[in-house]
Parts: C-alpha cells; sequence; structure tokens
C-alpha cells in the first residue's frame, strides 16, 4: 500500500484534510477579496450582540447615551464647537437610526465590524504566515540538512556548530530578540522571523536522512553514471526523505500560527491596520471584561478547529508515511 | 567522569562564542543605531553623538565586539537603557519570583503527567486511552493566550478565588501554576504515554510478567524505570527555556519575573537586559544538557559516559 493509499484508508485523517481544506479555501477566498472583502465596514452597532443572544437595551436605544454637554461661556471657540455639534448632530441622525444594525450572526466589535468576517480576514493572515514560514523553515532546514549530511566533514562541522548556538538559545527568547532588533512591523517580518529561527528541528531530522542514504546503492549507482554531487543531493536523495520535510512542514505550521498569535497578541506582529487572531484576541481580552465574548469565543473556537484538525492529520500523516509501521 | 566534565565544558566554549557572535550581530549590525532610539523625538547631534559616545557605539566594530566579550567573560552587562539599574542586579531581583511558580509548577506537570501516562498505558487500546487521547488533542489546539484570559477573567474576577493580579505571598502564585499545569499537562501526557508505550512492547517487560509480577509492579518499577530516561531528557532540557516561556503568564498576572523583564525589555529597545537574559539562558541550556548526561548514569548504570 502507498502512504496516500493507507492516508485514505483513515476515515479521521480524511474528515480533517476536508477541515483544513475548508480553511485553505476560505483563505484563497478571502485573499483575492470574494469573501470577507467588505469586512471594514461598520455594519453593527458598536458591540452588537450576535443574533442568538438579541439585541440589548442599550443597542435598541441608542439616541439616549448622547448627552450633550452645556457650554463652556469662556471658550474662545465656543461658537465654532456649536456649529460643529450641529454638523455632527444632522450627520449623527442620518447614520445612527439606518443602516447600523443591532444584531449580527455572530456580534460585532467594538467598531461595529461583523466578528464574523473580522475572523476570517484574521484568519487569512495568521493562516498566511504560518504556511509561508513553516515553508521558509523547511526549506531552510532541507538546504542545511542536505549539505551538511551529504559533504560531512568541514561543512558538516560549520553547520553543526550554527545549529548547536540556535538551540543554546530557547526559540521563544530568540524570537523575541529579533522583534526588538526589528523595529520595522510587517507582515513578512513574522514570516523571517519564524522562519530563520525554526530551521533546526528540520535540519536535524534531514541531516539524518542524508547521513543514512548517502552511501546507499542507489546513490553510489547515479555516481557511477556521472550525476553530480547537486544532482545526486537534490534529484535522487532528496525524493526519498522528503515526507519527513512533508511532516514537519504541517507540524511547524501549527506551532507558527500559534507563535503569531501570540507575538500580534503582544503587539510585536502584525502591524496596526492589520488584523489577525492575535489582534483580535488583544481587543477580546478587554471585551471581556465588558461581558463582550463574542469575539474571544469567534477566534479561540475557529482556532481550535483549524488547529485540532492540523494536528490530527499531522498524526495520521506522520503514521502513514512511517515505513515502520508498513508490516 | 570528570574527564567527560572537563571535555563537554571545553565544547560548550565555540558554541558560547556563536552565541556572542550572534547576538552582537543581531544588536550591534542588524539593530542599527540605538542612539537614536535612546535620545527621543527631539534629539539634537550634540545628544546623539554624546550616546553614541557613552554606549561605545563609535568605535569600530571590533572594539564593540571586544566590548561585549569582555562583559560576557565578567557578567557584568552594565546598566539598563530604560531604569538605569545594573543590568546583573535587575536580573537577581526577578529570579525569585520566576522560580516561586516555575519550581512547583515542574514538580506537578511531571509526576502527574508521570501517574497519568502510567494509567493511560495500562489501558493502551482502550477507549478510555483514546478519549483521553482525544481530549489532550483538544486541549492542546486552544491558544494559551485563551486559558489565561478565561481563567483569570472567570476564576479570579468572577468568582473571586484568587487574586487578579500582583505578586506578594503565596496566594498570587497559585492560578497561574493551575493555568501553566492546565496548558502544560496535555503535550506532556501524550509525550510520557509515547515514552511509556515504547517500553511496553519491550522483551523485558514480557519476562518480568512471565516471572509472574503484578502488573502493577511492572509498570511503576520496570517500565518507569526505563522510560524515566527520555522523561528526565525531556524535563532537564525544557528547564531553561520555561523562564522564558512562562513569560505570558507573568505578564498576565503582573509577576515581576524574567519572562516579563524580557517583554519589557522588548517594548522599551532595552539592549543590555535582552542580552544579558540570551546569555544567561544559553549558558544554563548548556549546563542543563550536561547535567543531563551525568544524570543519565544515576538513573541508568549501563550508561558509560566517555
Amino acid at each position: 500500500m502507498t502512504a496516500w493509499q493507507r492516508l485514505r484508508a483513515d476515515r479521521v485523517a480524511m474528515a480533517a484534510l476536508a477541515v483544513v481544506a475548508a480553511f485553505v479555501l476560505m483563505v484563497a477566498l478571502s485573499a483575492i477579496g470574494l469573501v470577507a472583502a467588505d469586512w471594514e465596514d461598520e455594519v453593527g452597532v458598536s458591540y452588537a450582540p450576535p443574533g442568538f443572544v438579541g439585541a440589548t437595551e442599550t443597542a435598541a436605544a441608542p439616541a439616549q447615551r448622547q448627552q450633550a454637554l452645556p457650554d463652556n461661556p469662556f471658550d474662545p471657540l465656543a461658537d465654532d464647537v456649536r456649529e460643529l455639534r450641529a454638523q455632527l448632530a444632522q450627520r449623527g441622525e442620518a447614520d445612527a437610526g439606518l443602516g447600523r444594525r443591532a444584531t449580527l450572526p455572530f456580534g460585532a466589535d467594538k467598531w461595529g465590524h461583523d466578528v464574523l468576517k473580522k475572523t476570517i480576514k484574521g484568519g487569512e493572515t495568521s493562516i498566511v504566515v504560518g504556511l509561508v514560514a513553516a515553508l521558509v523553515a523547511v526549506s531552510l532546514g532541507s538546504l542545511f540538512g542536505a549539505l551538511s549530511g551529504y559533504c560531512g566533514g568541514v561543512v558538516d562541522d560549520v553547520f553543526n556548530w550554527f545549529y548547536s548556538v540556535f538551540t543554546a538559545i530557547p526559540s521563544v527568547l530568540m524570537i523575541l530578540a529579533v522583534a526588538a532588533v526589528l523595529q520595522h512591523k510587517g507582515v513578512l517580518t513574522i514570516v523571517l522571523i519564524l522562519g530563520l529561527t525554526g530551521w533546526t528541528g528540520p535540519y536535524r531530522l534531514i541531516r539524518a536522512e542524508y547521513l543514512k542514504h548517502r552511501t546507499r546503492e542507489y546513490v553510489l549507482a547515479a555516481d557511477a553514471i556521472g550525476a553530480s554531487h547537486w544532482r545526486r543531493m537534490f534529484v535522487h536523495i532528496f525524493p526519498n526523505v522528503s515526507h519527513v520535510a512533508l511532516v514537519q512542514i504541517s507540524i511547524l505550521v501549527v506551532g507558527f500560527i500559534k507563535a503569531e498569535v501570540i507575538l500580534s497578541f503582544l503587539g510585536f506582529g502584525v502591524p496596526v491596520g492589520t488584523v489577525s487572531w492575535g489582534s483580535m484576541l488583544n481587543e477580546a481580552q478587554n471585551e471581556l471584561l465588558l461581558g463582550r465574548w463574542w469575539q474571544l469565543a469567534a477566534v479561540a473556537g475557529a482556532m481550535a478547529v483549524l488547529v485540532t484538525a492540523f494536528s490530527l492529520f499531522t498524526d495520521a500523516l506522520r503514521d502513514a508515511l512511517d515505513p515502520r509501521v508498513q508490516s | 567522569m570528570l574527564a567527560f566534565t572537563v571535555r563537554r565544558l571545553g565544547q560548550m566554549l565555540p558554541t558560547m562564542l556563536g552565541v556572542v557572535l550572534l547576538l552582537f550581530m543581531l544588536f550591534n549590525w542588524v539593530g542599527g543605531d540605538p542612539a537614536y532610539l535612546l535620545a527621543g523625538k527631539m534629539a539634537d547631534a550634540d545628544a546623539i553623538a554624546n550616546i553614541r559616545r557613552q554606549l561605545g557605539v563609535d568605535q569600530s566594530y571590533t572594539v564593540q565586539l571586544w566590548i561585549f566579550v569582555k562583559q560576557v567573560a565578567t557578567l557584568d552587562f552594565g546598566l539598563s537603557w530604560a531604569t538605569g539599574e545594573p543590568v546583573s542586579e535587575l536580573i537577581a531581583t526577578r529570579l525569585g519570583p520566576s522560580l516561586a511558580v516555575l519550581a512547583p509548577l515542574t514538580v506537578l506537570e511531571t509526576v502527574i503527567g508521570v501517574a497519568l501516562a502510567l494509567a493511560v498505558a495500562f489501558v493502551r487500546g482502550s477507549l478510555t486511552d483514546r478519549a483521553v487521547m482525544l481530549a489532550c488533542t483538544l486541549g492542546m489546539s486552544v491558544s494559551i493566550l485563551v486559558y489565561i484570559i478565561v481563567f483569570q477573567y472567570g476564576l479570579a474576577y468572577r468568582l473571586g478565588w484568587f487574586p487578579v493580579q500582583g505578586w506578594g505571598g503565596w496566594r498570587y502564585a497559585v492560578l497561574p501554576i493551575l493555568i501553566g499545569l492546565a496548558v502544560s499537562l496535555a503535550p506532556t501526557l501524550r509525550l510520557f504515554r509515547s515514552f511509556v508505550l515504547d517500553e511496553v512492547g519491550q522483551d523485558y517487560v514480557r519476562t518480568a510478567r512471565a516471572k509472574g509480577l503484578s502488573e502493577r509492579r511492572v509498570m511503576w518499577v520496570h517500565v518507569l524505570r526505563n522510560a524515566a530516561i527520555p522523561i528526565l531528557t525531556h524535563v532537564m532540557s525544557n528547564l531553561p527555556a520555561l523562564f522564558i516561556g512562562a513569560f505570558l503568564l507573568e505578564r498576565f498576572f503582573g509577576i515581576p519575573g524574567i519572562g516579563r523583564e524580557v517583554i519589557l525589555a522588548v517594548e522599551r529597545s532595552d539592549f543590555p537586559v535582552i542580552k544579558a537574559i540570551t546569555v544567561y539562558v544559553a549558558a544554563a541550556t548548556m549546563v542543563f544538557n550536561l547535567l543531563t548526561d551525568l544524570l543519565y548514569q544515576a538513573v541508568d548504570p549501563r550508561v558509560r559516559l566517555a
């Protein structure tokens, strides 16, 4: 049985794969602007509760909250202020009553954004960061591991030294140190931080595989027909060890999504104006104190479903690709 | 054993040198000129030149590197840029609160993790086993942030069972430890279970059963002693990282520990503090790896250190 057939036979794995695929599809649709492109529209009243909870009383009577401040007779700008306030009142009446909805399917945040759309948009950022950073980390780890394991000797020593330096510093500390230095915030920055610090795990495993494979007969045969070192490394050996890289990618994606959420929560991640699950949790923390739990529930739920599905799929993938269980 | 220790200590030198070089490249080269950060928005050229002279960044890179190496060698990292305290003093005062949370957390996590792993391994393959493993996967899928936010809000703020925030006395440490346990128990249990299951299939287990030993004795004495090696490695090698890993707990609960200090330092661009903590943690990681190897021999007489 091939690995794919083994995976197909695993019903849990296929269900998990379907969930992951649904998330990826949603990210793709959101990225090309078909879904949640209008998440920044202020469609509901501030903190509009979810539809299944019902509108709150303050939301039903928004006009009562606006109390006019008394005029300050000593204010030299009093006339201008009065004029501005009159304009504001006109405009306020125009959009306070109509347009803004009292409830939304899963509630609204402080500005009246639809939480459901915001979660999709935030998921786009978090999942893309996780996927790209995992690709960067595993590519780097595979390249270093291939060079190190295949060449041996001085090259191996240098890369091993590199590896021991990077593993001496805990990855959290490494990520925070890089975040402190790179003052420039942005999605690309997080991808680089995570990718450049996460290569050590894949490196160790890929290097071990290359050490095993480089003396195998098929590699010697490739040498005999005159294949170059580069060709032997990546055309002949790599397909035989690529399952290790594949499993590493899926492990790292989950880890990096979690890491991005924490970084963005602390304010070292995505820039202001970009929404991610981490920045949403940051808002949700204060909202919970006011009893507005829906943004927290939406993010926590979406993330839990994705991470559970991804972890179950990773476990199944590892089982399917592990040659030891073939017997 | 002495020869082994000396040789391993010698191997640490190049790694430490690498850590120093990496930090130097990161903070002095990639990080750019810190004088502009420190001088603030309304800086004049004089003030910037003055700060540059005080920090030594007007020197050549070789001289700057030498300054940093001397700092690492003497463990004197100068003053914090944010508060003006000596960095070594700052770290020494932050160590206590961190340990007060981490020591009980590590002990409880290991003991409960081992007990549960053995208990689950008793009934391996059964519905209970699969349900526990599924619960672990579900538990691991929720972000640690959600655990902290919900527990802090629910148990401390709404129910008032614990202080919401602050430090002083053991009462303040209880909720952080409980949350730490809730977050770390699921991955620990999964890992320890796999270590135990690796041993359960071995020949010596069959022999022990054939001798007529009770399943309990087989598990708690024979299997546990062999599974202890990977468990020990895991616990020991995780200890230095834990100092930093608890930063979210320390931040949310306002515990003045090492982890919170790192976050504060990153927020304030307090480079000396970050550099010092990184050097200390890297050194601790290497020393703990050596200790782990030495402990192997105590746990398993077959291990010969050479």
